[in-house]
Order: C-alpha cells, then structure tokens, then sequence
C-alpha cells in the first residue's frame, strides 16, 4: 500500500514539475524579451560547436601577402571581414572561435555555481539548525571576499587557464544562489505535500530530492542564466589583465592584445568593438532569459 | 534593545569575516608552491644573505609560529615590506587607496545621481516609448565590460577627439604640496573624468533599476493611497512620500557599490593606467610582489567587509518597518 501511495506520490510530483517547466517555456515564448535571450543564445552555441566550419582562417596563424610580407593591420575588407591584427592574425576568426571558449566557461562556471548553491541551499533549507548556521557563516566569508581580486590571486598560483574563472566562480559566487534556494526550501518544507510524503514513510533524502527539490528548480535556473553571463564577463576581465590562458583564442585575450597593441590610439575599431559587443550580446541574453522565468516564478511583477 | 545586541552580532560577525580572510589568505601564499622568496631572491644573493632573508621573513619557523607573527603583525598594522618599492606595504597601499576613492566616489555619485532621477521617470512614464527605449539601453550598459566600456570612451575622447589626457591620475613632473593638493587640483580632476565616466556608465543601471522597480511598488502602498485619499498632489505624493521610501535600498545599495566597486575597479583602472589598490594589485601579483598583493587583497577586502556593515545597519537605521520592530 505505502509504495503504491509513494510512486503515485513520486509520479504525481514529477508530473507536476514537468507540467511547470512546460508552462515556463510556454511564458518565456510569450515573453518577447525571453525569446530574444533563447535566440542569442542559440545564435552563439551554434557559432561555437561550428566554428571549425565558420572561420576562414586559423586564428593563430600569421597571414602573409601576396609579397611574403606580413599581412598586418589589414582593414576589413574582402577576404578578411574584420580585417587582421599587427601580428597578422583574421579577427574575424579570432571573434568565432572566442564563442567557443566564452561559451565553454560561461556555461560549466554557471553550472558549478548552480549545482553548489542550490544543493547547499537544500541543505540549509531543510535540515535547519547548525547546519544551516555553519553553512551561512560560510556564505557570510565567500560574499566577504572581494571576487575578481581573489580570481587573479587564484591564478597567479594555479596554471593559467581558463578554468580558473570557473574554480574562483564556483568557490566564491554559490552564496547568492544558495540563500534564495534555501529561503525557499524553509517555507516548503511546511506545505501540506511534504508533510504527505513524511506521513507515508519517505526518507529524508527522498523528501528532500524528489519532492523539494523539483520546485526550486526553476529559481536556480534564473540564477544559471545571470551566472553564464557573469562568468563570460570575468573570463574577459582576467584574460584582459593578463592572467588568461596565453594558447587560447578569447574576446577577452582579443581585447587585451588590441589594447597592448595600441590599437586604441591608432583608431582600430573593427579589433577592439566586436569582441565588447559579443560579450555584451550573451550577458543581455543572460537578463533576458532570466528576466522571463521571474514572470513565470513571481507573476506579481506581471502587470 | 533588540537593535543594538542586533548591531554587536553584525559586528562580531564582520570581525569574523576578516580574520577568516586574512587566514585563507596565508594560508593561500604559504602553502602555494615554491618559496615566496623566489621572486625576491636573485642567482647573485649569496648563501648567507638568502638565509638572513629567510629568518627576516620568519620562514625558518613553523607554520603556526608563521601564522601568529603574520595576524600580530596585522593586528599592529605591520604588511610587511614590499619586494619591489622595499618601502612598508601599508604606507604604498595608502597612496593608491587615496586615488582609488577618489575614483570609486567620484563615478558613484554621478551613477548614483543620474540613475535615481532616471529611475523615477521610468516609472513615472511607465509603458510609454520613454520606458520601452530606455530599459534595454540601461541592460546593454549593465552587460557591458567595464573595461570595454573604458577602451571605447578612452579611444574617442582621450585619442580621437583629444579631449583628455589617455592615462594616469596626474601629468608627468608635477609636484604638489601635500596629499590634498594633489587629490583637489584641476589637473588631477581633469585625469579623473574619463575613467569616472566610464566606471559611471557601468554603475548607473542598478541604481536605476533599483529606484524604477521600487517606486513602482511603493506607488501602490497603503499610504500612497491614504496620502491620495487625503487629497495630496501628485507631485506631493511621489516626493514626500514615494521617493523617500523608495530611495531606501538605493542607500544601501550606494554602501554596498562602495565596497564592490573598490575591487571591481581593477580593469578600469588598468585601462586608464590609474595608479591606484586594484592596479597595484595586478602588478603585485604579476610581478610576484607578494607582500604588496597581499596587502592590496587585505585593503580591497577590508572596505568590502566595512561596507557590508554599514549598508546592512544604514538598512535597519532608514527602514521604519525594522527599526521600529524592536519597540514591539
């Protein structure tokens, strides 16, 4: 009887969450600025898994003239559409392949930082007591600690590599998330259906896992679309400080060769707007994907 | 009562805040690999010296021995000596603090200006084109990098049209009388407007969302509508009372971008070449200067810590609903 009652219970609940990621996915596609971020998005994953396909050329290969000289500081123009570098570098191909790499971190740091606030916001959430007092002191030292400061003295240890941005993401951003995922988890652990699932026998992993958790779901995707972006962004930063992978094409190395390269005083916009603007690109995707699961999480906003 | 045994726990747990820190920060730059001296130490220093500098920097002892002389040391205001100035750490990092506030005052007080009279109309002109423009122009400029935003503004204006200097906080071979001098002359205001530009245009959306979404939701309160109920103007309505409680959390969150931006200030100092902690910090970390870095992280999460605290006391002092919850 219990375990006919518990995987009418489970199936019940899981109908449920699938009910409600459908109904999230019918508003985001109502919600014009939701569509426009899911279509940016699409835009870029698809540069990024094809940009073997897309780029014209190697972007760390040195071009040379018809003349056996460098092709350096080429406008865009005809067989380069945004021109090269000094070094003789396609920007074009450098801005293609940058997809790649800003995609790569931006998604495995937002998924770290998701996977590790919302199970420690399930935890704190749910247990209560001293569990939940030692892990918010420890969310109250990872937001005392200045972010980017802390990922370049991380990197100055560590290889350099991207990964870096994704390592200092995931140690020190979870608390963000952690704390709305467990605020939620503290009041719905008192509905009556948790209470159900209590009075039928589930164990506490159970509770937790298969009942809980499938309703803050969607809460921890809204702090996963913000997160991609912020990571694209500090990705950026670090590369553009120096501390980047020196063998990887990114937006953020771009900027950083364009800036050391003088192409600032020298005028050479077509190097150093296009890889700003990709950037910019992704992270407004970010808010706006965001932005429409918050209409569907709080419909009070709607108006 | 209850908001002042409230005020001793917020500041127990700053103060535990910071030591923690300070620990993850030894223990970060004792245990990483290789000796910190390495950078320090070149093939020409001979045995003797390399073991003097070792019991100076107490790298002879243990390291719980290590680890109390470095928090005494902290606790006296003693950094250390940095590597490459071979001036104390402290007396460094306060000359590119003083240039650092200037900056992060500087560009939040026009953000902050700018974004709540904007934040207002927004949504005073609610559904209007004024809105439907004007919001995805704030959430491009909040996407932004910040250094990118500094690339652009310091390509057209510093390099292009030749507005202003392209670097640095004060031109070369001038000298000033005092700290003062320097920091109020026209010289060093006129280095300061580009880079406070760019940092503004980053910083000016969160206030400007915060106020816009506040007053919204203040608008349909229980005393908005009294005070309508009353027979009070408009304008009455949204000044005295709209603005003012929705000003609130833009308070805190100025407390807030002070400490956030004092270490978010890195790229854009950087850019502008401004000799100030974040800039200093990057080079520190570069140039493996370990005592400097370390000095500059501690400063940069010091303000961030104090500035937590304060946003998060400003938040119970200005909110009526918490300061009063105490008398119940």
């Amino acid at each position: 009887m219990r375990a006919i009652a518990e995987t009418r219970a489970v199936r019940g609940t899981r109908r449920s969450f699938l009910v409600g990621l459908g109904r999230a996915f019918d508003l985001v596609r109502r919600d014009p600025f939701a569509t426009a971020g899911i279509l940016i998005y699409a835009v870029f994953l698809f540069v990024a898994i094809f940009a073997d396909q897309l780029a014209t050329h190697d972007p760390h290969q040195i071009l040379y003239r018809a003349n056996r000289r460098v092709a350096s500081n080429l406008p865009p123009f005809g067989d380069h559409i945004l021109g090269t570098t000094n070094l003789g570098r396609d920007i074009y191909s450098q801005l293609i392949y940058g997809a790649r790499s800003a995609l790569l971190v931006g998604i495995s740091a937002a998924f770290a930082v998701v996977l590790i606030g919302t199970l420690v916001g399930l935890v704190a959430g749910f247990f209560r007591g001293w569990v939940d007092m030692v892990i918010m002191r420890v969310a109250d030292v990872a937001l005392g600690i200045p972010f980017l400061p802390f990922v370049i003295v991380l990197s100055s240890f560590l290889e350099p590599s991207m990964w870096n941005v994704v390592i200092g993401m995931a140690l020190v951003v979870w608390p963000s998330t952690s704390r709305v995922i467990r605020s939620q988890v503290l009041s719905l652990r008192e509905r009556t259906f948790v209470e159900a699932a209590r009075v039928t026998g589930c164990s506490q992993a159970r509770i937790l896992f298969v009942h809980i958790a499938p309703n803050v779901l969607p809460l921890s995707f809204v702090y996963g679309s913000i997160a991609i972006g912020w990571a694209i962004l500090t990705e950026a930063s670090v590369s553009f400080l120096g501390f980047g992978p020196g063998n990887t094409v990114s937006w953020g190395s771009m900027l950083q060769n364009a800036y050391v390269s003088q192409a600032l005083s020298r005028g050479w916009y077509h190097w150093f707007v296009p890889p700003g603007i990709c950037i910019i690109l992704v992270v407004v995707a970010g808010f706006f994907v965001s932005r429409g699961f918050e209409e569907v999480l709080f419909p009070k906003l709607r108006d | 009562m209850q908001g002042s045994s409230r005020l001793v726990g917020r500041l127990v747990l700053t103060l535990f805040v910071l030591w923690t820190v300070a620990t993850i920060l030894f223990l970060i730059f004792r245990l990483a690999p290789g000796s910190p001296l390495a950078a320090f130490v070149t093939p020409t220093f001979t045995a003797e010296q390399q073991e003097s500098l070792t019991r100076q920097f107490g790298l002879d002892r243990s390291l719980f021995q290590q680890y109390l002389l470095y928090m005494s040391n902290l606790l006296q205001g003693n950094l250390g000596e940095s590597f490459f100035y071979k001036r104390p750490v402290a007396e460094v990092v306060m000359t590119a603090f003083g240039n650092t506030i200037a900056l992060t005052l500087g560009s939040l007080l026009v953000a902050y200006a700018f974004g709540v009279v904007m934040g207002a109309v927004f949504a005073w002109k609610r559904g209007t084109w004024i809105e439907g423009a004007g919001i995805p122009v704030v959430l491009v400029t909040r996407a932004a990098p910040e250094f990118w935003l500094g690339m652009v503004v310091l390509a057209i204006f510093a390099f292009s049209l030749g507005w202003f200097p392209g670097g640095g906080a004060n031109s070369a071979g001038l000298t000033f009388s005092s700290e003062w001098a320097r920091i109020f002359s026209l010289d060093f205001l006129r280095h300061l407007i580009l880079p406070a530009f760019a940092l503004a245009l980053y910083l000016q959306g969160l206030p400007l969302l915060l106020m816009r979404t506040n007053m919204l939701e203040v608008m349909q309160e229980d005393f908005v509508t009294m005070a309508r109920m009353k027979g009070l103007s408009n304008w009455a309505i949204v000044m005295r009372h709209a603005a003012r409680n929705a000003l609130l959390p833009v308070a805190t969150a100025f407390a807030l971008g002070i400490g956030q931006s004092v270490g978010g200030n890195v790229v854009v100092e950087t850019v502008f070449s401004w000799p100030g902690l974040g800039r200093m910090l990057v080079e520190a970390v570069a140039s493996s200067d370990y005592p400097l870095a370390q000095g500059a992280f501690l400063l940069i999460t010091t303000v961030l810590v104090t500035m937590n605290f304060v946003a998060d006391m400003l938040y119970s002092l200005l909110d009526p609903r918490i300061a009063h919850a105490g008398h119940r």
